[in-house]
């Protein structure tokens, strides 16, 4: 049994390293770097998930710390400052100032449930976009709309993984070692997620997100717990961020819509709120799906119709919209649902919606 | 003097049609408790049907006021029909379901209904024919034309006409009942699927509503005209209390208040340091004191006025 | 057991996407030299409109080209055009332009903002394509010291200055209002324009913003109006532009409305229903009416297109020009052959004689403002290649 599952990592672990290679034999440069920003998605989805998925708050606003984590870096190494701090400096602290913008917004919020709380994080999401799309006068601070570029590649030591090399005969491109930077990331985070789930911390989320008034009576001090969910999910955002800023060497506000916010919560919910596993397959699918159409939407329409009705673009996003309600309508739980949930669904209706009303709606 | 009563009127027309809309919002949630990410969509589409048919009867030389209400019509019917067709294809077979997959199937129609209006009607803006003159009126040396005037006393009327419907009729009592208890209402014989469509109906005919006053005022309409409408709509349903009909109503012109007062004065106030670039952070700003002091805002949910 | 059904969809999926891939590597005659040209531009979202009109420029050109029959190194030319949807998105940007790489492209026209023109343009580099912005203006564009980025527009800084001595020199207005969208584009503008009034002795008596998904202005308006300029500008698109000028018109103030090249549409005319009459706006380049080649170009287009041009079509048509025009003189279609002499081309375009500095920003640029007379764009003024200041 234990040979037998080690052997399953091992081939999951070959597998993960070759992919880069096989994508790029198989689709091109494109898909690879379609992995990567896969890969940063998932450390943003896997954050939200602490947030959402253990915790049980609704956060719309999740995109601001990935923009905190993307701006520390890029202002600590651009000619912006003219400050070229290294990435072993610039990657945590974005993550700690992340970090404590969630504390931030999750202490004057707590007392909020559902749906306020969605609405008042919306709102800080778009205030610390708002801000960064202005503080470029008085004093210039991000640059404004114009947003910051030239920023440094991230480097460990003297190896950028901005730059291609050649490895025994094999071109290493810059796609290709972003992937892999990003890959050691997402796998911490994994980690990381995982190992809270089983911890006191995780029960004491989960125990909130299923009955906030049972939890504080069991002693747990509901404040506290639910501020780090807001702090550790932050965290994830600062990193996701960090890594962000230095793979494109450009960060401006426009990158920090509400709309990205909404597309990481899309991700966490499709794929299955609160089980690592779903969430990470809910990222690869919501990344690679637009692209998906854009290649498709074309070509199947000239092979169905013999030629191209409608526009491919518009096509595109149009089946992305319809996607998402299907797979809502045939799998509500997510895609790949927590086996929690699961049993809860799969056996008796009236313990979910005994769930739901006290989940969400837990003072009404 | 006047530069403050015009931002006084500027802020009562905008928050006007932010209360048109977030009607809407409060009363879906009032009754379902979900957030219909949608709505601002159906505001689109009624504005694209509206225009459409206009178009048709000016072209075929209808009177130009049977022209203006007949277009409302269609607009209003379209909508109905289509806030009907989405809660049944969306909604409801999820209403057992966790309370986020809702939200993500809103945000699919959201994206779908955007992206058919861009196939129908093209990327491009379109000028809003509207067959009269708006006449302008001075009022102690502010500004205020026809079509303003006329979009805060629509917004008034129906605000009226909709606690009417809520607290003196039959449907309205059965609204109420649902939003209190739905399995209590249930047993005393309310057909729940029927109040929600009713519901959704009405909410979407008020878009309709929303979005035809919102292209007379400004002149043009564009696919995606609805999805910052709505937001700030649902801010202001959440400012005066979600599922509050009089909340929604206050929360909007309270929100169409701040964002021009503060546009117009924060920025001299603070020598241009925060000036109207700021002005959606005046906004959230307000909601997030609101909230932190009344949690369930301004005018609360008062469970039985909800819906 | 969900998963294995999941599986299937991806694999599916990846098969489409292969079939795909090769149905654009159509083998070519070996006498034909098949060159496949880049568009990048937003094909979705609120300023699609503008896009599209990007793709039809570029398409004009392409089209055009194939029709002359044009011989590249002996061989007979035949143009293919590879059109993206960057969505305005600098993320997407840098996937796009990666695919465009990957289809191997010789060389790319876009992208259509300067927001993903920056970041694109490092993968273009990295892989050196020389790509053509025809609509880019942030100056930083072409700051980044890569040898691959050129544009067929003067940047904000260029056209900037050409507006302020408008403002101040030409009309001789002094107490001026400004207002942005907050967008690179706007912003970057109007800061450019706020710059070159004051050093002509302007005064700035109100500086006001607004977002680019805005349609109500009436706040920011009224505070104008308590100030008493003589000129607003505002610096941002024509979908803001119109309930801009309708509203200022509609609070009784007779203030002269300027506004850049995001203004000079025909939308703008059709839209603002007469409150537009007597607008500025600027245009890089000079009338096509005043080009030889540039005549019959708009004829042509809306005959074709159905449509009048939108903005930057005749921008992406001589981008289209220029890289053929290099790679005539390279005599040879690859990138690393015909990039050298892309800096050195000089074309009689739709919209201006074309040429190069160092940088790769367009040399001289001028600027022709125009205003709205009796429901018509006509142009007032060329402000004729104010030296480049960067």
């Amino acid at each position: 049994m234990k040979l037998h599952r080690s052997s399953g990592h091992l081939t999951l672990a070959i597998a993960l390293l070759a992919l880069p290679f096989i994508i790029d034999a198989l689709l091109g440069h494109g898909w690879v770097r379609i992995a990567d920003f896969a890969l940063l998605y998932i450390m943003l989805a896997l954050g939200l998930n602490i947030v959402v998925g253990y915790a049980g708050l609704l956060d719309l606003g999740y995109i601001a710390f990935f923009a905190v984590g993307a701006y520390t870096y890029a202002l600590l190494g651009s000619p912006q400052f003219g400050l070229h701090w290294p990435m072993f400096v610039t990657l945590p602290l974005g993550a700690l100032i992340a970090c404590g913008f969630g504390v931030l917004l999750g202490a004057p919020t707590l007392k909020l449930r559902g749906d306020y709380l969605a609405i008042v994080t919306l709102g800080f999401g778009e205030i610390i976009r708002i801000f960064l799309n202005n503080l470029n006068a008085p004093l210039n601070i991000t640059n404004g709309p114009q947003g910051i570029s030239a920023i440094d590649p991230l480097q460990l030591g003297g190896f950028s993984f901005g730059s291609s090399y050649q490895w025994m005969g094999i071109k290493i491109d810059d796609v290709h070692l972003h992937y892999y930077l990003f890959l050691v990331f997402t796998l911490l985070v994994i980690f990381v997620s995982r190992r809270l789930e089983d911890s006191r911390i995780g029960r004491a989320w989960v125990a909130i997100r299923e009955d906030e008034v049972a939890a504080s009576a069991m002693g747990i001090n509901t404040r506290n717990i639910k501020l780090l969910a807001f702090a550790m999910g932050a965290t994830f955002g600062g990193i996701s961020g960090g890594l962000f800023a230095g793979f494109q060497g450009f960060v401006s506000p426009e990158s920090f819509s509400l709309m990205e916010s909404i597309m990481v919560l899309c991700m966490v919910v499709l794929g299955g709120m609160g089980n690592v596993g779903g969430v990470v397959l809910g990222g690869v699918i919501l990344v690679a799906l637009p692209e998906l159409f854009r290649n498709a939407a074309g070509p199947v329409q000239l092979a169905l119709l013999g030629k191209v009705v409608v526009d491919p673009e518009s096509l595109r996003m149009l089946m992305f919209g319809l996607a998402l309600i299907l797979v809502m309508l045939w799998r509500p739980a997510g895609l790949w649902p927590s086996s929690q949930r699961r049993r809860e669904f799969d056996a008796d209706g009236s313990v979910l919606e005994q769930e739901q009303e006290t989940v969400y709606d837990a003072s009404k | 003097m006047d530069i403050l009563l015009q931002q006084i009127i500027n802020g009562l027309v905008q928050g006007s049609v932010y209360a048109l809309v977030a009607l809407g919002y409060t009363m879906v949630y009032g009754i379902l408790g979900l957030i219909n990410f949608a709505h601002g969509e159906v505001v689109m589409i009624g504005a694209m049907i509206a225009l459409t048919a206009l178009q048709a009867l000016l072209a075929a030389v209808v009177a130009p006021v049977l022209a203006v209400l007949l277009s409302l019509l269609v607009a209003m019917a379209v909508c109905m029909a289509l806030g009907y067709s989405i809660e049944r294809i969306a909604y409801r077979p999820l209403r057992n379901a966790p309370r986020l997959a809702p939200l993500i199937t809103a945000i699919g129609v959201s994206i779908v209904l955007q992206n058919l209006a861009m196939m129908i009607w093209g990327r491009e803006y379109h000028s809003f024919p509207l067959p009269f003159t708006s006449t302008s009126h001075q009022i102690g040396g502010a500004v205020v034309n026809d079509v303003q005037i006329g979009i805060v006393v629509v917004a008034l009327l129906i605000m009226v006409g909709l606690m009417w419907l809520v607290h003196h009729t039959r449907t309205g009592r059965a609204m109420r009942a649902v939003a209190e208890h739905p399995a209590a209402a249930t047993l005393m014989g309310v057909d729940i699927n029927r109040v929600i469509s009713v519901t959704f109906m009405l909410g979407s005919a008020l878009a309709a509503i929303a979005g035809f006053m919102v292209s007379a005022n400004y002149g043009i309409v564009h696919y995606y005209m609805g999805f910052m409408l709505g937001l700030k709509a649902f801010t202001a349903a959440v400012l005066g209390g979600i599922g509050n009909l009089r909340g929604a109503m206050l929360g909007g012109v309270l929100l169409g208040l701040i964002e021009s007062l503060g546009a117009g004065y924060i920025g001299d106030l603070t020598g241009g340091f925060l000036g109207s670039h700021y002005q959606d952070v005046f906004a959230f700003f307000v909601l997030i004191a609101v909230l932190v002091f009344r949690p369930s805002g301004l005018l609360g949910e008062k469970l039985a006025e909800r819906a | 057991m969900q998963i294995c059904r999941f599986t299937l969809f991806a694999v599916l999926g990846i098969v489409l996407v292969a079939c795909g891939n090769n149905e654009t590597t159509s083998t070519a005659a070996s006498d034909e030299l098949v060159i496949r040209i880049g568009a990048a531009a937003p094909l979705t979202g609120p300023q699609a409109h503008v896009g599209k009109d990007n793709e039809y420029g570029t398409r004009m050109a392409i089209d055009d080209a194939n029709a002359k029959g044009l011989m590249i190194g002996g061989k007979k030319a035949r143009f293919e055009l590879l059109s993206e949807d960057d969505q305005t998105d600098p993320k997407t940007a840098t996937i796009v332009a990666q695919k465009l790489v990957d289809a191997k492209v010789n060389g790319v026209i876009g992208h259509m903002n300067s927001g993903t023109s920056i970041p694109a343009a490092s993968i273009y580099f990295k892989n050196g394509i020389p790509q053509i912005s025809p609509s880019a203006t942030a100056v930083k564009f072409t700051a980044q010291g890569y040898n691959t980025s050129f544009r067929v527009m003067t940047n904000d800084a260029q056209q900037g200055q050409a507006l302020g001595e408008f403002a101040t020199q030409v009309l001789g207005l002094k107490k001026i209002a400004v207002i942005d969208d907050r967008t690179a584009y706007g912003q970057g503008l109007a800061d450019e324009f706020v710059k070159a009034a004051q050093a002509s002795g302007a005064q700035i008596v109100a500086r006001e913003y607004t977002t680019d998904k805005s349609v109500d202005f009436t706040a920011v308006l009224t505070s104008i109006k308590g100030k008493q300029p003589e000129l607003l500008f505002f610096g941002g698109m024509d979908p803001q532009g119109v309930p801009m000028v309708k509203q200022l018109r509609a609070l009784g103030m007779k203030t002269q409305f300027v506004m850049g090249d995001g203004g000079y549409t025909p939308k703008l005319i059709e839209l603002a229903g007469g409150a537009e009459e007597g607008t500025y706006a600027s245009l890089p380049g000079v009338p096509l009416d005043n080009m030889p080649s540039g005549r019959d170009f708009s004829k042509r287009y809306e005959a074709r297109f159905h449509q009048p041009i939108q903005l930057y079509a005749p921008y992406c048509y001589d981008a289209v020009n220029v890289m053929i025009a290099a790679m005539q003189k390279a005599g040879s279609a690859e990138p690393a052959k015909y990039l050298p002499e892309v800096g050195k081309v000089v074309l009689d375009g739709v919209t201006a004689k074309i040429s190069f500095d160092e940088k790769g920003d367009i040399k001289g640029g001028a600027v022709t403002i125009y205003q709205v007379r009796q429901g018509k764009w006509s142009a007032v003024q060329t402000m004729g290649g104010a030296p480049a200041a960067h």
